[in-house]
């Protein structure tokens, strides 16, 4: 084998090296693009022409909105709390706006909070959970009008 | 921490840029070893086949893993790490043939045990999260780590320091996997004990100082580190593991007091070391006084080894003599703490530039999936990992040029020593899987279509299930209906 041919081989060892990195780099670069799911408001018209799936959803039909929150069963069973436009801390400690006495619920179990013309329910960490209709919440979800909501051994809907 | 901004990157598995990445990896991983085999004075050597046949295969299985189980990883960290473990292996088995020694089988065999290491860690773990359970737990087998080199009978003193067990035949550094164990117990003690440290404490000046109290931790570590220090005449790992610490408290608390309070720690134990240990003084020595001939001549403890790997850097100089052609082994300990000089000679200052890149890139995409991360322990965790490798190239690569005294720690993945492979293996493990958290799409909002399809096949298909079972029954409920009128005159 020529020495020509390994001192070729040898230089062609660095740039295929140096392939590798820029190829990297490369890949980096488009790594840092900002996925369109990942951006928050209102895509413009221009991207909704360009992805369709993009098109925000029709609003739903307008409902009525949420009035009170009425206890159905469990230690405070019969009672109902009239909701203003503020978030609703539940739980057993006594910063809670409704304070549940359920042996079942934590100190600061859920909140229950308005956004738009909706009613939200948030988990906040507690040890049993909270469920909306049959299913344990993992993240906030919305309330609608008499589903209901089952924290322990108390249930509570909303009503209009 | 909770005051950066939640960087978002595109929730794409990118497991395809991944394959093609490690493709161009495992060709300069097995070029380099093409040609070294080539370079072979005894004629053609056989070497580079098993050698690249072990790398390429233990890189696909480990990318086939990591597209079952962490889809959406980075996809830089694999590639990164392959090249440079192949360039590793090349070196060592070049310098076995000037030394007619076998240390590149050994480390094959290691690198493939590290690999496989790493693969159980990503299907053992899945989900880092569940290693912030138990902190003392890492707190606890870190220290047993530690200690083993101390037992009589398994410990050994090696070049000065006592860091060694040998089992049987078998030799390993148990130090080095403390490092990955004493990165979850920070991590876990930090994300439980954040805000307590952050909050209270004294303002002096523009420094919020810490309460006492909350130093505690703080001179924990910097008496083990001392501890390894005097016990085991190590200075590597003791400056590897209170780096790693300092790092940890700054990334959780973003004060500098603490790295202010550090570093007065580092210089006040440094004077005492040069002062009463002679190994440490022996080191500045040899850094200070490096050209001197009558230190370079030194029995133990000279500057023989680091100006030689000077000299070697020099005839590399920018294109390098080629791989098999320099003179590395005259270093002595070429293919441990010398690699970086044997490398920089044989490929020059654009192969070592090439080399410091990767590791830039690879240190750069673990600090990502921290910043990405969205849990306090993933932050830390992925922060103190990567830290720790970014910590031991610039001691190693700066002892080798002269810039710091030369202390005895291993280049990541390249150095011969399985011990360290193994740990830095499994770190990449742990770092892949801090990044499929951080990469995967996050829940949030109310739940919708977009959502379901979004969160992975069995979730959307479950619902798809669901919706046509519903679909079925709505057609059977018509169906009835059709079927079975309304008799009106049955009652009557």
């Amino acid at each position: 084998m020529s020495d020509l041919f390994l001192t070729a081989l040898r230089l062609g060892f660095l740039i295929l090296l140096w392939i590798l990195i820029m190829s990297i780099i490369a890949a980096l670069r488009r790594d840092l693009s900002i996925g369109k799911r990942a951006k928050t408001g209102e895509p413009t018209a221009r991207e909704v022409r360009k992805n369709p799936e993009l098109a925000p959803e029709p609003a739903p039909p307008a409902k009525k909105a949420a009035r009170t929150l009425a206890i159905l069963e469990g230690p405070l069973s019969g009672t109902s709390l009239d909701l203003a436009a503020s978030p609703i801390l539940l739980g057993r400690a006594q910063e809670a706006t409704l304070v549940l006495e359920d042996d079942y619920a934590s100190g600061r179990h859920a909140r229950l909070f308005p956004q738009g013309s909706r009613w939200f329910i948030e988990d906040l960490g507690s040890t049993n959970g909270t469920y909306l209709g049959e299913n344990q919440l993992t993240r906030a979800q919305p309330v609608e009008i008499g589903q209901p909501i089952r924290i322990g051994k108390t249930v509570m809907e909303l009503r209009p | 921490m909770s005051e950066t901004p939640e960087l978002e990157t595109a929730p794409i598995p990118r497991r395809n840029t991944e394959l093609v990445l490690l493709i161009l990896a495992l060709a300069v991983a097995v070029g380099a070893n093409y040609l070294v085999s080539l370079s072979n004075t005894d004629g053609f050597d056989e070497g580079f086949i098993t050698q690249g046949a072990v790398l390429a295969g233990m890189a696909l299985v480990m990318h086939i893993v990591l597209r079952i189980w962490a889809k959406y990883a980075d996809p830089i960290i694999l590639p990164c790490v392959v090249a440079l473990n192949g360039i590793g292996i090349a070196m060592i088995h070049r310098l076995d043939l000037a030394n007619n020694d076998d240390a590149a089988t050994r480390q094959l065999l290691w690198t493939g045990l590290a690999m496989a290491a790493a693969i159980a860690t990503l299907w053992l773990v899945r989900d880092h999260r569940i290693l912030r359970k138990a902190p003392y737990t890492f707190l606890v087998i870190s220290a047993l780590l530690l200690l083993l080199p101390l037992v009589p009978g398994l410990g050994k003193v090696i070049n000065g320091a006592r860091i060694w067990i040998f089992i049987g035949p078998l030799s390993f550094q148990p130090g080095e996997l403390a490092k990955i164990t004493l990165a979850l117990f920070f991590a876990g003690y930090l994300s439980t004990h954040r805000d307590l440290i952050l909050l209270a404490g004294r303002k002096i000046g523009p420094l919020q100082l810490p309460r006492a109290r909350d130093l505690g931790p703080m001179i924990v570590a910097w008496l083990l580190s001392i501890g390894v220090l005097v016990m085991q005449s190590d200075l590597g790992s003791s400056i590897l593991f209170f780096g790693l610490f300092m790092v940890m408290i700054y990334v959780a608390t973003g004060r500098i007091s603490w790295i202010i309070i550090g570093l007065v720690m580092v210089v006040v134990a440094g004077f005492f070391a040069a002062q009463f240990m002679s190994h440490v003084a022996l080191r500045l020595n040899s850094w200070l006084h490096a050209f001197d001939p009558s230190v370079y001549d030194q029995q133990y403890g000279g500057s023989r080894q680091i100006v030689q790997g000077l000299f070697g850097l020099s005839n590399g100089g920018l294109f390098g003599t080629g791989l098999g052609n320099g003179r590395p082994d005259f270093v002595p300990l070429a293919n441990s703490d010398m690699i970086i000089a044997a490398l920089g000679e044989e490929l020059g200052l654009i192969g070592l530039v090439a080399i410091i890149l990767l590791f830039v890139i690879l240190i750069s995409r673990g600090i990502r999936a921290a910043l990405g991360s969205r849990d306090a322990f993933g932050k830390l965790l992925a922060a103190g990992l990567s830290f720790t490798i970014g910590l031991q190239c610039f001691v190693l690569m700066g002892g080798v040029t002269l810039l710091i005294p030369l202390t005895g720690l291993t280049t990541p993945f390249m150095s011969a020593g399985g011990s360290s492979l193994l740990s830095n293996w499994i770190i990449v493990a742990l770092l892949l899987l801090v990044s499929h958290n951080s990469r995967r799409p996050a829940l949030t909002g109310p739940l919708n279509e977009r959502d379901m399809a979004a969160a992975g096949p069995d979730i959307s298909a479950k619902a798809k299930a669901r919706e046509e079972e519903d679909a079925r029954r709505r057609a059977k409920k018509a169906q009835a209906k059709v079927a079975t009128p309304p008799r009106k005159g049955d009652t009557a």
